[in-house]
C-alpha cells in the first residue's frame, strides 16, 4: 500500500492521474461531436456492458471468482423493473413508481448475486465457473418457460425511463450522460473499495484463502459480501440495459451474450476497473462493424480470434498491451517498475486469466 | 454431564490453554493421529518432536480446524471448540504458523501485518481506507519493529527474502492478542544468525503467550521450550522436560539414531 497515496485526505482528486482528467474530458465532450448513433448505440451501450463487466472484474479481479451469472444478475434486474414497473405486454405490469422499482429491482439483484455467491463461494477456478454457467442457462430457460410471471418466449415490451425534469431519458444524449455517470460512480466506488480493509482483505483471500481463516476472516462471508457488491453493480447496469432497449425477453440472458460478458472482461483487462470498458468498447465496435468485413454470420468468429489474440498476446488484456506498450512509447523518460505501481491485482491477474 | 466434571471444566479454563481429549484423525485408512491425550498450560511453551509422517503437523491442524479431529475433542481455555470453525478458534486467541510460509503475495508487508491485525478484531467489512491513527494500523505498526522489517514496510511479499518472509510469518502469527500459538518448523531453512533472531523474538514474548513449536533442530527446540512432547507414527510416544526427553534412551534410539552405532 502506498501510505502517502491512500492516506492522502486533503485532496482526494490529487491522486486521479492526469490521463483520468483528459479522458473524463473527452467522454463528456464526446457527444458533442458523436452522431447520435455513436453516442446511444456504440457509447452508452459499451458503458452499459462494461458496467456489468465491471461487476465481473471486481470479483474475478480482487476476489479470484469468475462467475458467469453476472449477466443473468443484471438481468433478474432488468425483468423485475418490467414486472415492477410499466410494460406494454399486457403481462404484470404492477405500476410501481420508478423510482421504488429501481431500488426493490436493484436490490433483489444484489440478493440474487449473493445467493448465488452462497452457492458457489466453497468452491474454486473452473467449478465456479461450471456453477455459475449452470445458474445462467437455468435462469435462462426458467425465463423462457415460465408465462405468468416473466411472459415466457416473448419476454417485455414498452419499458421505459421516466420522463424527469423534463428529460425523456431514453433520448440519446441524457441517456448516455446517464449511462457516464453511473459507469463513473461504479468505478470510483471500485477503486475506493480496492484500498478499503475490505478490499485488501477480498484480495488476501485471493491469494490464499487458508491463511486468511487462520487470521480469523470469514472467508465464505467475504466473498458472499463481495458477491452482493457486485450485484448492486450489475443489477443497476440491468435497469439500465432494459431501458435502452426498451424490453426484455429470454435471448437478452441467453447463454451467448452471458459469455459475451467473461470475454469483454477478459479482452479488455481484469486488473484495473477500467479494463471491463475498453473490452466493451472493442466488442461493441466489431459487433456492430464486424458485418462490413465480414459475413454477419462470422460475427462470432471475429469475436472469438479477437478472444484468441488478446489473451495469446497479453493475458492482461487490452491494459496489459497498453503496459507493454508504454515504456516503448516513452523512450528516454525514466520507467517505473512495475513494483512501484503496487496496483494489487497485477501479480495474480494472469492466474485469473489461466483460470478462464 | 455430571457436576464434578463441569466443576473440573471451570477449574482448568484458567489452567489449561489446550487439552486434547482422545483425539483421532483417520485419512482414509491412513490413521494420522491415533488416541492423543494432551494438555498445554496457559502460557507454557512446549516442543513437538518427532521423525517425518510423526503427525506433527496433522496434531496443528486439529488444533486449529484445518484437519477437525475425527474423533475426540479438542478445548481452548476450557471451551470446547471441536466443532467451531477456523476462523472462530483464531478469534479466540489462537494462531499458527506453516511450514511453508502462507503469505499474501500480491500485498505489501504492512498490508500482510495490518489484516492480521483487523482479523480478531470488528470493522473486518469495513468499506473505509485505513486511517493512520487506526488501532489495527498502529498495532500492525509496531508489530513490524517487533519483527525487525522495518526497512521492508511497503515491499511486496512476493519480492521478499525468504528468511524475511519467514519473519513475516511469525509477525502474522502474533498480530492480534493471541494467547497459544502454534509454530510449524519456524526456523527451517533459516540462517544461523537469523535462527539467532528468531530465538530472541520467541524468547521476549509477554509470559502469558505460550506456544507449542515443531522443530527438527534440536538445538533450537531445547533452548525456546520448557516441556517437549515426542510424537511417533501419530502417537504420543514421551513427555517430558527438554533434558529428560534428551537423555532418554529410546528417544535417543529412535530419533537421534544413537544406540545403533550408524548415527
Amino acid at each position: 500500500m502506498d501510505t502517502d497515496r491512500l492516506f492522502n485526505k486533503s485532496n482526494p482528486f490529487a491522486a486521479i492521474p492526469a490521463w483520468s482528467w483528459i479522458i473524463g474530458l473527452l467522454l463528456i465532450l464526446y457527444p458533442s461531436f458523436a452522431s447520435d448513433f455513436f453516442t446511444y448505440q456504440i457509447g452508452a451501450y459499451s458503458l452499459l456492458l462494461g458496467t456489468v463487466a465491471l461487476s465481473l472484474m471486481m470479483l474475478a479481479g480482487y476476489g479470484g471468482m469468475v462467475s458467469l451469472a453476472q449477466l443473468t444478475v443484471a438481468g433478474l434486474a432488468g425483468y423485475l423493473m418490467a414486472i415492477l414497473g410499466d410494460n406494454s405486454v399486457g403481462v404484470m405490469g404492477l405500476g410501481w413508481p420508478w423510482w421504488l422499482a429501481v431500488i426493490v429491482s436493484v436490490f433483489a439483484a444484489a440478493i440474487f448475486s449473493a445467493f448465488i455467491g452462497a452457492i458457489s463461494v466453497r468452491t474454486e477456478g473452473i467449478y465456479t465457473i461450471m456453477i455459475t454457467l449452470a445458474i445462467a442457462v437455468a435462469f435462462f430457460y426458467f425465463v423462457r418457460q415460465n408465462y405468468t410471471l416473466f411472459n415466457g418466449f416473448t419476454g417485455f415490451a414498452g419499458v421505459e425511463p421516466p420522463t424527469l425534469f423534463g428529460i425523456y431519458w431514453r433520448d440519446p444524449v441524457p441517456f448516455y450522460y446517464l449511462s457516464l455517470a453511473v459507469a463513473t460512480g461504479f468505478v470510483g466506488a471500485v477503486l475506493n473499495a480496492s484500498r478499503s480493509t475490505f478490499g485488501l482483505s477480498l484480495m488476501a483471500i485471493r491469494d490464499n484463502p487458508r491463511r486468511m481463516r487462520a487470521l480469523g476472516y470469514n472467508v465464505a462471508a467475504h466473498r458472499i459480501a463481495a458477491y452482493f457488491m457486485s450485484g448492486i453493480i450489475a443489477g443497476t447496469a440491468g435497469v439500465l440495459l432494459v431501458w435502452f432497449n426498451g424490453r426484455i425477453s429470454p435471448g437478452t440472458v441467453g447463454v451467448d451474450v452471458v459469455i459475451d460478458i467473461l470475454v469483454i472482461a477478459v479482452v479488455g483487462g481484469l486488473r484495473h476497473p477500467i479494463g471491463p470498458f475498453l473490452g466493451a468498447i472493442a466488442f461493441v465496435l466489431l459487433e456492430n462493424f464486424a458485418i462490413d468485413l465480414i459475413d454477419r454470420e462470422r460475427f462470432n468468429t471475429v469475436i472469438g480470434l479477437a478472444f484468441l489474440l488478446v489473451v495469446i498476446f497479453s493475458p492482461d488484456g487490452i491494459l496489459g498491451l497498453w503496459k507493454r506498450l508504454r515504456p516503448k512509447l516513452r523512450l528516454g523518460k525514466s520507467v517505473p517498475s512495475a513494483a512501484a505501481g503496487t496496483t494489487p491485482t497485477d501479480s495474480h491477474v494472469s492466474e485469473s486469466v489461466k483460470e478462464v | 454431564m455430571p457436576a464434578t466434571d463441569a466443576l473440573s471444566r471451570l477449574q482448568s479454563a484458567g489452567l489449561y490453554a489446550l487439552e486434547l481429549e482422545a483425539v483421532n484423525r483417520h485419512f482414509g485408512a491412513l490413521v494420522a493421529l491415533a488416541d492423543i491425550n494432551l494438555t498445554v498450560r496457559s502460557g507454557e511453551r512446549r516442543a513437538v518432536l518427532g521423525s517425518n509422517g510423526a503427525g506433527k503437523t496433522t496434531l496443528f491442524n486439529a488444533i486449529t480446524g484445518d484437519f477437525p479431529p475425527t474423533t475426540g475433542r479438542v478445548r481452548f481455555f476450557g471451551e470446547d471448540v471441536t466443532d467451531l470453525p477456523t476462523y472462530e478458534r483464531v478469534r479466540r486467541g489462537l494462531r499458527r504458523t506453516y511450514q511453508i510460509s502462507q503469505l499474501f503475495g500480491g500485498l505489501s508487508v504492512i498490508d500482510n501485518i495490518y489484516l492480521a491485525c483487523r482479523g480478531v478484531t470488528r470493522r473486518r467489512y469495513s468499506l473505509k481506507r485505513p486511517a493512520l491513527d487506526d488501532t489495527s494500523m498502529q498495532a500492525a505498526e509496531t508489530l513490524l519493529e517487533a519483527v525487525h522489517l522495518e526497512s521492508s514496510r511497503d515491499v511486496l511479499v512476493a519480492e521478499l527474502s525468504y528468511g524475511r518472509q519467514r519473519q513475516l510469518e511469525i509477525a502474522l502469527a502474533l498480530a492480534g492478542a493471541p494467547r497459544l500459538i502454534l509454530l510449524d518448523e519456524p526456523a527451517a531453512g533459516l540462517s544461523p544468525a537469523e535462527r539467532g533472531e528468531l530465538i530472541e523474538i520467541l524468547g521476549s514474548l509477554p509470559e502469558h503467550i505460550g506456544y507449542i513449536i515443531i522443530e527438527h533442530d534440536m538445538d533450537v527446540a531445547l533452548r525456546v521450550a520448557q516441556s517437549v512432547t515426542m510424537m511417533h507414527n501419530g502417537r504420543i510416544f514421551k513427555e517430558g522436560t527438554p533434558e529428560e526427553i534428551e537423555n532418554d534412551p529410546e528417544v535417543q534410539e529412535l530419533y537421534l539414531g544413537i544406540g545403533h552405532g550408524h548415527g
